[in-house]
């Protein structure tokens, strides 16, 4: 069985591409997906990719997440699918509230862009699976609306539930509250993080490191084992 | 048609650096003693038909699900004008 795995492309969405190749260079087979288009092709998991999508007007994420594609990502995730936010798309998540929390401006208002340190905390995610716990990895990191937020009673709860699943190393690039890169929800089958693993798959782009690769092979082999 | 304002402001607790950005450049243009800036939005909504309590009950719904997020936003509807 080949895994078949969606990207969904919004207008100013980016990062498809780069995330349609990250998954056939996982080894999976890529599916695109328009956000006007209820029906997601029967695929096995979705990727929302990084961008601008409606160009972050009102808020980043907060327009897609009313768009026809979500109504059946949100219904789907709910019940199981495994969703992959990556930078809008995790921005898309909380506002659609599959994450808790929100995504706010950068506390030094700059658009950021640089190879990224991250903490793997959490492996145990259906993304997450072919890294360790405590691993060390680098992937690229752009964005200017990437200080993820909660309350006190939420940024407790995830980290007591350990779902924090990536944490900021060296840097905290955004002014995330306890240096949060990424999150998953309870089950841990939606995972979101502002870093962007898919600039990372191949030893001659971005970092010149494939430390991005894991989340793919990892989604691949619980869909092949499930 | 009646003007419905909506006005969004970041909660008093989360950091607004847009605001502190704004107010930092202040002396620089002469305005002493202003302490704090935040800064919101406000959306102006003209709406069709009167604004009735069942109207104003949709109004805060929609600036509860998708003008403001909740979570990081508080929001005020307020009737400005009724022609």
């Amino acid at each position: 069985m080949t895994a078949r795995i969606g990207v969904v492309t919004f207008p100013g969405t980016l990062d498809d591409q780069d995330s349609l190749r990250a998954v056939r260079i996982a080894g999976a087979e890529p599916v695109s997906l328009w956000h006007r288009d209820k029906d997601l092709h029967q695929v096995d998991a979705v990727v929302l990719a990084g961008g601008f999508s409606y160009g972050d007007y009102l808020r980043a994420g907060a327009i897609s997440r009313f768009s026809p594609v979500m109504e059946t990502v949100i219904e789907q995730a709910k019940a199981g699918m495994p969703v992959l936010g990556i930078c809008n798309g995790f921005q898309i998540l909380t506002e659609a509230h599959l994450l808790p929390g929100a995504m706010l401006r950068n506390n030094h208002l700059h658009f950021i862009c640089r190879d990224q340190r991250l903490k793997v905390e959490n492996a145990g995610t259906a993304w997450t699976s072919d890294y360790t716990e405590g691993q060390e990895i680098s992937v690229p990191l752009k964005n200017v609306d990437g200080r993820y937020t909660a309350d006190e009673r939420t940024l407790d709860e995830l980290e007591a539930e350990g779902r924090v699943a990536f944490r900021y190393l060296d840097v905290n690039p955004n002014g995330s509250l306890r240096d949060i890169a990424g999150i998953t929800n309870a089950a841990g089958n939606v995972v979101g993080l502002m870093p962007h693993p898919e600039h990372a798959v191949e030893p001659l782009i971005g970092t010149g490191r494939t430390d991005g690769l894991g989340f793919f092979t990892s989604i691949i082999k619980k869909l092949v084992n499930a | 048609m009646a003007r419905v304002v909506v006005d969004v402001m970041l909660k008093p607790e989360i950091l607004d650096p847009q605001g502190q950005a704004v107010q930092r450049a202040l002396p620089r243009l002469g305005f002493e003693g202003i302490a704090d800036v935040r800064q919101g939005k406000r959306f102006e909504l003209e709406v069709e038909g009167p604004v009735d309590d069942a109207a104003l009950a949709r109004i805060n719904e929609l600036a509860e699900t998708f003008l403001a997020n909740t979570v990081i936003e508080d929001f005020v509807v307020r009737v400005e004008e009724e022609k």
